[in-house]
């Protein structure tokens, strides 16, 4: 018995939503009374890897044949099936991301284990496993308990607050059997912008919307994300103008980001946009109209000329550093 | 082709969340229910491929006898046929279980589905079924295209795309802009009321269980900073907030 936790690669770092996984994984092992592996695919550090120690891990399965570099779904939830087996895992826990669905999906398909997603505490273990999951796209929170042997818990972003210690894993290479059925799907060509902060895994936002006026009119947008450290977001008329890239849309059919901070310029605050930042620790709403609903939903509002505000709150921040 | 859509019958998106016995059940009262938004996506490409090569396309959902509108108005909109599985949707196994069920014996050549359902967001029964199936799932997919038994398909990644090729038969998750909502004409909504919807027994038995519901704590009142002083927010965001 023991708890395994998928990880994922970012240029040889353990993604940020990961080390949450790490710490929730370590921390449910600890109630059990045992101990929690993590399993890595990809290329990294064996210092790196070892930071999984600090968020509680003891042990970390790396495995790095060339073949896996390009994430694929298929192999790595072979991969993670067979960590799981020959580690005696009974649970497996994950943060919740598009490759992280996908794998853990299939996984819990291979070993007929019970899965929840989104979900937001340490379990309740006095009456069976219960934990607490988030639903209706933020609306709400549902108790659920997993009945089978095996378990998977995909825990949602930024809800967990890891502690972190001085104490280390060891690095251990895992080499799995690879089958060529796993690789049937090709990639052909990947487009990514390059050098930004990644939206889902950021813990500062700043987001946009049609006061904006024209994506000509961005670059004041950019200037308050690059002083914060913050990624740039978009809501859904922005994104279905061109005017920015779909994968910076937030809200009920696009990204949900559940950072500690979301920023809001220009954005009336319809539901289905709230659907996707309600779970921001704080929320600030800059509008010139003091009847934008996202008001009431936001933590500070300003009522105010975006053109005129962003750019003072850029400078405000530069002249706090 | 033939393409099997699986759509979900959910609250619409701005309808207000409550629940009923105890917190233990949704109040359906005064809730008007949807397709999928996604799985609205998926159904309006599914009918453009059947339009540009030919097949049929079937609905198939897991749900109750009030998920019927929801599952005629995806036959008016272009579906051949449906199906209905007569079990609430309580467990994202239990739905994928029953799915690969009837696709084990229907060889369909897509099963094309939303990215995840707008009710519990779990984003994983693609993924179950196509295990199930033995075939690859691919989601979030923005853009699908077919060419002989060949996929071409844009798949959302974080910061960006990527393109992918796959041989049919696959499952894939998608959302926009794979297709532009389709709405039903009058011809489409009269045809709907005589095409087959065929009721089933569900298969076997979920792998957890929901037992109680919870709304998330009210949200206190928003702090108003006059425009003149707007630089005090980044003040307060670290002194008082404590998030930069």
């Amino acid at each position: 018995m023991s708890v395994l936790i998928f990880t994922e690669l970012d240029n040889g770092a353990i993604k940020k939503s990961s080390l949450e996984a790490v710490f929730y994984g370590s921390e449910l092992a600890k109630l059990q009374g045992t101990s929690a592996t993590v399993l890595a695919i990809g290329e990294a550090s064996e210092s790196e890897l070892a930071k999984a120690g600090n968020f509680g891990a003891t042990k970390v399965l790396h495995a790095n044949d060339a073949r896996l570099a390009v994430s694929n779904i298929q192999a790595y939830a072979s991969v993670l099936t067979e960590a799981v087996n020959t580690e005696g895992a009974d649970i497996v826990v994950l943060a919740k991301s598009s490759l992280g669905d996908a794998v853990a999906a299939r996984v819990a398909g291979k070993l007929k284990a019970s899965i929840v997603s989104n979900v937001t505490a340490l379990p309740n273990l006095a009456n069976g496993f219960v934990v607490t999951r988030s639903i209706y796209t933020g609306k709400a929170f549902a108790s659920v308990s997993l009945k089978s042997d095996k378990k998977i818990i995909a825990i949602k972003k930024n809800a967990v607050s890891p502690v972190e210690t001085d104490a280390s894993a060891t690095v251990e290479v895992f080499a799995p059997a690879l089958n060529d059925g796993d690789f049937g799907v090709k990639l052909i060509e990947t487009h990514k912008a390059s050098s930004t902060i990644s939206l889902p895994e950021a813990d500062l936002v700043v987001s946009a919307g049609r006061g904006l006026k024209g994506p000509e009119n961005w670059g004041i947008v950019e200037d308050l994300a690059n002083a914060l450290g913050a990624a740039t977001a978009c809501s859904k008329p922005v994104s279905d103008l061109d005017w920015r890239p779909h994968h910076e849309h937030v809200g009920q059919t696009g990204i949900k980001v559940s950072p500690n901070l979301y920023i809001a310029a220009g954005i009336s605050g319809a539901i289905q946009h709230l659907a996707g930042v309600n779970s921001s620790k704080v929320i600030v709403v800059i509008n010139k109209d003091p009847e934008a609903p996202f008001f009431k939903a936001a933590d500070y509002g300003i009522v105010g000329d975006v053109f005129d505000i962003l750019p003072r709150l850029t400078k405000a921040v530069l002249a706090s550093k | 082709m033939k393409i099997l859509v699986c759509v979900t019958s959910v609250p619409d998106t701005t309808a207000k969340i409550s629940f009923t016995d105890g917190d233990t059940k949704f109040n359906k009262a005064g809730v008007t229910y949807i397709t999928g938004p996604y799985d609205d996506y998926a159904l309006s490409r599914a009918v453009e491929l059947k339009e540009q090569h030919g097949g049929t396309v079937t609905v198939l959902n897991v749900g109750e006898a009030d998920a019927e509108p929801v599952i005629r108005k995806c036959l008016a909109i272009g579906a051949n046929d449906a199906i209905r599985v007569n079990s609430e949707a309580t467990d994202s196994y239990f739905v994928a279980s029953q799915i690969a069920s009837i696709a084990a014996q229907e060889k369909y050549d897509l099963i094309l589905m939303g990215r995840e359902s707008i009710d519990f967001n779990s984003g994983v029964v693609h993924g179950l079924v196509a295990e199930m199936l033995g075939i690859p799932s691919l989601s979030p997919v923005m853009k699908l295209d077919i060419e002989g038994t060949t996929a071409k398909i844009t798949r959302e990644i974080e910061g960006g795309k990527e393109d992918l090729e796959a041989s049919l038969p696959l499952v894939l998750g998608c959302q926009e802009p794979i297709a532009e909502w389709k709405i039903p004409n009058m011809r489409g909504i009269m045809t709907a009321r005589t095409k087959p919807l065929k009721v089933v027994e569900p298969v076997g038995e979920g792998l957890t269980s929901t037992d109680k519901y919870q709304l998330p704590a009210p949200k206190g009142a928003c702090k108003m900073i006059p425009a003149e002083n707007a630089e005090e927010l980044i003040t307060l965001l670290k002194t008082e907030a404590k998030v930069l």
